[in-house]
Formats: C-alpha cells, sequence, structure tokens
C-alpha cells in the first residue's frame, strides 16, 4: 500500500484565518484574550473565543452557492482550500478525484437554534432559507459543489475524536483507490447555545470555533508536509472502560517518547478535565504543542487544530514526528502519529 | 488501528444473520411485513409536538411502549431515552437477538441519523430562553442530545466496544451507514459489523419541511403525476452484518446479503436534485458493478421516491435510464406511502422492507398513488402481491446531494 501523505493543512481559529496565524498563536504559548456573547436573560455574558472577522475574505468564499451560508460553512471551506492549495483547481477540472469528508459535533447550531426559536414564535413565518442550513452534511454538500466534485461527501458526527476517525476514513478511501486524495476538515461555530452548555459542566471551559483541514494524498515525487503513520483504535468511554482506561489504552498504541518528536494533546489546562490525558502521558519527555489551552474548545475543530499543528511543526521545526492525543469530551480516546517525510 | 488496516486478499461476501424495523406500522419484523402485506399506512395527526399552527399537521408516528427491550442498560439509564433512543434500541435488540451474537466483541457500530435525540435539543433550548437561570435537567439534557451517546447506548446494551461511526449524509445516512459497514466487512478487515439508522420526529425538523412547503397535508403519493409533497415518519433498522465465513462458522441463519452499494453526490442545489437525475443514475450504477449486477437481473427496486415535486421526476428519469431496455417490466416501489419519509432512517428501513419482500417474496406496494407521473416508465407497484424476487435494489437520496444505493439478494 502506497503510504498516506499529508499535502496540506488549513486553519480558521479564534488566531485568525489561516494556518500562519494558529502557528503564530501556538509558538506564543498564551491563551487568547475571551470575548463576551450575550446570553438572552442574563446580565453577565458569557465568555468564549471567536473567529476574528477576516481581514481579507478568502477567494473560495466568493462562490454563489455561499450566499446563504453561515460561519461554519465558511470556516469547512475556507480550511479546505487552504490545505488544498493549487490542488484545488486541479479537482475543480476533474482531474484529481478527491473524497470529502466533515467532522462535526455540534455542527450548524446558530441556523438552528435560529430556526427553531422562529418555529417557536411562529411556524408559518420560519425561514425556508435556514431550514436546510441546518443540515449537518450542508457545509460538506457545499464545498463539494465549489470544488465540482461527485466524488462520495460523508459528514460524521461524534465528539472531538470524530476528526481522527474521519482521517483514517480519508487514508482508507485512498488506499482502496476510491479516490486520488481526501480533504478531512473538522469544524464548529460559535453560539450561546453550546457557550451555555459547556458551562453546566465546567465554568472554565472556552467555547472557541473554526476549523482545520488535512489534505491526503498518495502520490509521491509531490511536496508534502508529513506521512500519516497511524490512527489508533478508538476506545470508546463505556460502561466497561472509563475515560482513563480509554486514556491509557490509547497511549499504549503510540511509540514512547523520542528525541525531536512532539505532542499535540486535548488538554485545555483545566486539571480536572485533563487529568486521565495526563496521566496516560506521564512518560512523555518532550515538547508540547498545547492547542486548546491557547484556542479554547471548538471539539472537531481542536482536534483537527490539533493535527495541523502537529503537520506544522514537523515541517517547520523540523521535528521528525508528531502524536496526537485525543481524549474527547463524551465518546472515545484516540490519537494519531505524523512523521517527516524525505521530501 | 483504524490505520492502516491489515488487507485481506479476495472480497468477502457480507450476509446479514439479524435485523431489527421499527416504524408507524409497528414493532418488529412481522409487524411490519404484515403492515405493508396489508397495503396499511400509519398516517395520522401528530401528537409528539404542536402542529396546530403548521400547514401539514400528519406523520407516521411510532407507538412507543411504556418500557424499552430488557438489555444491559441500567433501569435509570432505560428511564432517561429519548424516543429516538428508544426506537434504535427496540431495531437494535430484535437484529442482536436475531443474530446470536455474544457480548464482549470488539465490534463496530455504523449508524446513520440526521438529528438524532433532538427532542432533547429542543427542550434545552425551551427552558434556556424560558427559564434563563434554571439548570434543572438541563446537563442531562446535552448530554442525552448528542448522536454520540445514543451510539454508546447501544453498545452498553449489548455489551460490546466499538469503533462507533455516526453518519449525517440527510436522508442518505442510513444506507450510507450500511454501505460504509459493506465496504468494511467486504475489505475482510473486519468480521462483524452492526449497522443501521434511526430518526425520530422532532419540531424542528417537521418545522422546517413545512417551511419549504414540502410536507404534503394528506398522505403522500410517491410518484402521482399530482403529487403535492413528503409526509414524515419516524423509526429504525438495526442489522447484523457478517462475513459469510463468519457466518458459516457459527452455523447462523442468514437472511440475505448485501451485494453491491454506489454512493454519488449531486451538486446541483442544496434541496434539489438535478432534473436529469446523474447523480442517482451513478449510485445506482455503482451499486450494480460492485455486485456485478446488471439492470436485468434487479427484480424490485425500492425507490426514494419522497413524493416532492422536484425529487420523484429525476429519480423516475434516472431508474428509467438505469434500467434500460427492461425499464417496463421492472416492479418499483415507495415504501414511503405507508410509513413515511424516516429522513436518516429511511436507507436503513427500506433495506430492511427490502430484505422481508426477499424473504417471504412479495412487493411491497406503493399505496394511494393515482395518476403515475408520465416520467415513470416502469411498473409501479400499486398492489401488495406475491412475487418471486431474487434481487432488490433500494435508494436513499438526501439533501445536499448525498445518494446512495445498495443492493441486497435473496439467501437460499
Amino acid at each position: 500500500m502506497s503510504a498516506i501523505l499529508i499535502r496540506g493543512i488549513g486553519a480558521v481559529s479564534p488566531a485568525g484565518w489561516g494556518v500562519p496565524a494558529l502557528r503564530d498563536a501556538l509558538e506564543k504559548e498564551i491563551a487568547l484574550p475571551t470575548q463576551p456573547i450575550v446570553r438572552p436573560g442574563w446580565t453577565q455574558p458569557l465568555l468564549n473565543r471567536p473567529v476574528p472577522p477576516c481581514t481579507t475574505r478568502p477567494a473560495c468564499l466568493s462562490y454563489p452557492r455561499l450566499r446563504r451560508t453561515g460561519a461554519l460553512t465558511h470556516h469547512v471551506v475556507a480550511s479546505a482550500f487552504e490545505a488544498m492549495g493549487e490542488d484545488a483547481a486541479k479537482i475543480q477540472a476533474g482531474k484529481i478525484r478527491i473524497g470529502i469528508i466533515v467532522c462535526l459535533m455540534a455542527g450548524n447550531v446558530a441556523y438552528s437554534r435560529r430556526f427553531y426559536e422562529e418555529t417557536l414564535r411562529d411556524p408559518a413565518s420560519a425561514s425556508p432559507m435556514i431550514f436546510p442550513e441546518t443540515v449537518f452534511n450542508a457545509p460538506a454538500s457545499h464545498l463539494a459543489a465549489c470544488l465540482n466534485s461527485t466524488q462520495a461527501t460523508h459528514t460524521i458526527v461524534g465528539d472531538d475524536g470524530t476528526f481522527l476517525q474521519g482521517v483514517a476514513l480519508g487514508a482508507d478511501w485512498i488506499a482502496n483507490g476510491q479516490v486520488d486524495s481526501a480533504v478531512v476538515i473538522g469544524a464548529e461555530e460559535m453560539d450561546w447555545i453550546v457557550a451555555d452548555a459547556l458551562r453546566l459542566f465546567h465554568p472554565q471551559t472556552i467555547h472557541g470555533a473554526g476549523a482545520g483541514a488535512l489534505y491526503l494524498t498518495a502520490t509521491p515525487g509531490e511536496p508534502t508536509l508529513a506521512k500519516l503513520n497511524c490512527v489508533t483504535d478508538s476506545f470508546l468511554f463505556t460502561a466497561d472502560q472509563s475515560r482513563a482506561d480509554a486514556a491509557r489504552n490509547m497511549r499504549a498504541q503510540l511509540p514512547s517518547c523520542v528525541l525531536r518528536e512532539v505532542l499535540c494533546p486535548s488538554t485545555q489546562g483545566i486539571s480536572k478535565l485533563d487529568a486521565p490525558e495526563h496521566h496516560a502521558w506521564l512518560d512523555w519527555q518532550g515538547p508540547r504543542r498545547l492547542t486548546r489551552t491557547v484556542l479554547g474548545q471548538a471539539f472537531a475543530a481542536s482536534a483537527a487544530w490539533q493535527c495541523v499543528a502537529a503537520c506544522d511543526a514537523i515541517q517547520c521545526a523540523a521535528f521528525s514526528a508528531a502524536n496526537v492525543s485525543v481524549l474527547g469530551v463524551n465518546q472515545q480516546a484516540i490519537g494519531a502519529r505524523f512523521a517527516r517525510t524525505a521530501f | 488501528m483504524l490505520f492502516p488496516l491489515a488487507k485481506k486478499g479476495s472480497p468477502c461476501r457480507v450476509v446479514i444473520t439479524g435485523a431489527g424495523i421499527v416504524t408507524g406500522l409497528g414493532l418488529g419484523w412481522r409487524t411490519n411485513a404484515d403492515g405493508f402485506r396489508a397495503g396499511r399506512n400509519a398516517f395520522r395527526k401528530v401528537t409528539r409536538f404542536d402542529v396546530s399552527r403548521q400547514r401539514a399537521q400528519i406523520a407516521a408516528e411510532v407507538d412507543l411502549p411504556p418500557n424499552p427491550p430488557s438489555t444491559r442498560l441500567s433501569r435509570s439509564a432505560r428511564a432517561r431515552l429519548s424516543p429516538s433512543a428508544s426506537m434504535l434500541l427496540f431495531a437494535a435488540h430484535e437484529a442482536w437477538t436475531q443474530s446470536g451474537w455474544q457480548p464482549g466483541e470488539n465490534l463496530p457500530l455504523m449508524l446513520g441519523t440526521t438529528s438524532g435525540a433532538m427532542s432533547l435539543g429542543e427542550a434545552y433550548l425551551r427552558q434556556a430562553m424560558e427559564s434563563p437561570r434554571s439548570k434543572r435537567r438541563q446537563p442531562t439534557r446535552v448530554i442525552h442530545y448528542q448522536i454520540q451517546r445514543e451510539a454508546l447506548n447501544v453498545c452498553d446494551a449489548f455489551g460490546f466496544s466499538g469503533p462507533i461511526t455516526i453518519i449525517a449524509n440527510a436522508c442518505a445516512s442510513g444506507a450510507n451507514a450500511l454501505g460504509h459497514a459493506w465496504e468494511l466487512l467486504r475489505s475482510g478487515r473486519v468480521e462483524r459489523v452492526f449497522a443501521g439508522g434511526y430518526d425520530a420526529l422532532c419540531q424542528l425538523t417537521f418545522s422546517g419541511f413545512d417551511s419549504l412547503q414540502a410536507l404534503s397535508a394528506d398522505p403522500c403519493r410517491p410518484f402521482d403525476a399530482h403529487r403535492n409533497g413528503l409526509t414524515l415518519g419516524e423509526g429504525a433498522a438495526m442489522f447484523a452484518l457478517e462475513t459469510l465465513d463468519s457466518a458459516r462458522r457459527r452455523n447462523a441463519e442468514i437472511l440475505g446479503e448485501i451485494t453491491g452499494y454506489g454512493a454519488s453526490t449531486d451538486i446541483h442545489h442544496l434541496t434539489q436534485p438535478h432534473p436529469a437525475g446523474d447523480a442517482a443514475f451513478a449510485a445506482m450504477t455503482a451499486a450494480c458493478a460492485a455486485a456485478a449486477t446488471t439492470p436485468e437481473q434487479v427484480d424490485y427496486v425500492n425507490a426514494h421516491g419522497t413524493a416532492t415535486v422536484q425529487n420523484d421526476g429525476p429519480e423516475a428519469l434516472a431508474i428509467s435510464r438505469w434500467a434500460g431496455a427492461c425499464a417496463a417490466t421492472l416492479p418499483v416501489s415507495s415504501t414511503k406511502a405507508s410509513i413515511g419519509h424516516l429522513l436518516g432512517g429511511a436507507g436503513a428501513v427500506e433495506a430492511a422492507v427490502c430484505l422481508m419482500a426477499l424473504r417471504e417474496q412479495w412487493l411491497p406496494p406503493q399505496i394511494g398513488t393515482g395518476t403515475a407521473d408520465p416520467a415513470c416508465a416502469f411498473s409501479l407497484v400499486r398492489e401488495p402481491k406475491d412475487a418471486r424476487i431474487n434481487v432488490a435494489l433500494t435508494n436513499s437520496f438526501g439533501f445536499g446531494g448525498a445518494n446512495a444505493s445498495l443492493l441486497l439478494r435473496r439467501w437460499s
């Protein structure tokens, strides 16, 4: 089987639009400032880390199909196009068959909340323009349309770790010859309803928003950032397997710490929530890239940023490999490993 | 490891050793088979939420018994189940029991759905707006609203571990979940997969389709020249899928075989298929190619057939084009005329209906259709009737252009 290569990465995050903004924020290792979001019925606002407005609107957002779309679709499309780079034109021309996999947890929550509020007020006036955008797979559909791609397009839903399942699925599609390449995107958007729900479980959790994307191929001889070594099994949080057990089992499928490797964990800097993952990685002596501490908790998007940071660290900081560890909010512990390629 | 996976040589055959179904016609295989055979429909006024201000007011609701089936779930966990989780559990229980599978397996779970326990999300929002400072029951709603929690319930109920994959490709979700499971089994990298799809009625979705004026005020009439919209339903179907080698080793009863799966994306419009039905044609063609089956060998097509003006015409054209010379005699029906459109559950439930037809040798009818759309160059099945069928194809086409076709074969 050919190696699965990471040809490109993309990111939209509270640090800004694009991977350079993400890189800068992670290098500073300082949590980005929070911003208030209005919560109806409260005088005290909720704190979160939204995506800042883009200073220069990405050209890919000018497709007519995106006219009525919300932030989630914009995050998905912008991060995917950044990851695909010049290959986007080849895909649009039908020269590269691409599989699209969008990974979500909360999904199109802003339009869903808005549509349901309209329904409660008066169903006769609930907007037919909004409803189609509430469907989980709307962003994937729009991205496929922008790419003129009629190949398989999947939206998979679950907790943070679902992004790594998406990476494994994309790699599988390429390895099976179903497609030539795959773009895997983890995305979430900002809304008071999610920030409010997060507050119920831990007041220190700061909701973030955005997307991260990996562009996978198997074509050798082209510049690549990294190689996908493995995605571990998904260790579920079940009645028979605690979060701590799941984290340990995931850790056991990734190698011991060696020089010139980096770890990108899913810890948020909240000791109570981080404890199982922290204990699983006690043996790790190498450097860490703490994406969530800096950017906030954005579920699938956070896991995607971890992978983007891992590939970027291999490329820019000359690490020989990077391990990604994800202890999701309520489904699974799962990990991945990326390694330097010869190119 | 999820990647890389060790591969086996030649493709494996994928068989069904357990099937469970819940629809508005009732719970379980027998009730549903009898309902289709009798040409019943399950439509009535919606009781689960207020529809008094909606244009359309009927759907095919499921009557859920007060207690879910007895499984490993604790009493408190069973008490917290949302309607969608209950339907999923009933279907899973029937399939699991029939399969003879044992707890403790490292078994992948593939599910398709569009909205999971949306009713809990709706309750959360209502309380958050009406009583902003009250947290009563809100954490429970957040936890159990999430689709992965419903999937984990299934794992806990029967004592197996994942991975869990939840596909949300709108109305093709259930078919995609079965197709994805088929691909995994066919490659020989796993021996068993528990797979299916489900969706329960919820106010957001009902109001959404009503706002699009896609709902009919009367029971839907797929492929009718005067069709005026779909009717929603709810339910679930689950399947125990395994390689033929695995089933034979266990000496399990084989109910049928999945032989092909095809998927494509229609990029014409978010909510409307391309008028020519190219993506539908591509999905059906791909499913047949994967199964090395020609359209002439297909004895029955369970169409997506939503009864909307926009869907049925392109699908009719696609079926006719795909069937070619044999179109005129090809039996086709949309069983949404009996149980409504189950959205994320539709693909899995309609695969179960195909399996019933293959097992019991009858054609599921499409009741209520008057004058057929002229685009239907095939034979619409309007009455239940006995028939010799060996191969059935089922179509599922969703919002966003997610298209999937599955091919099932009778096991004899």
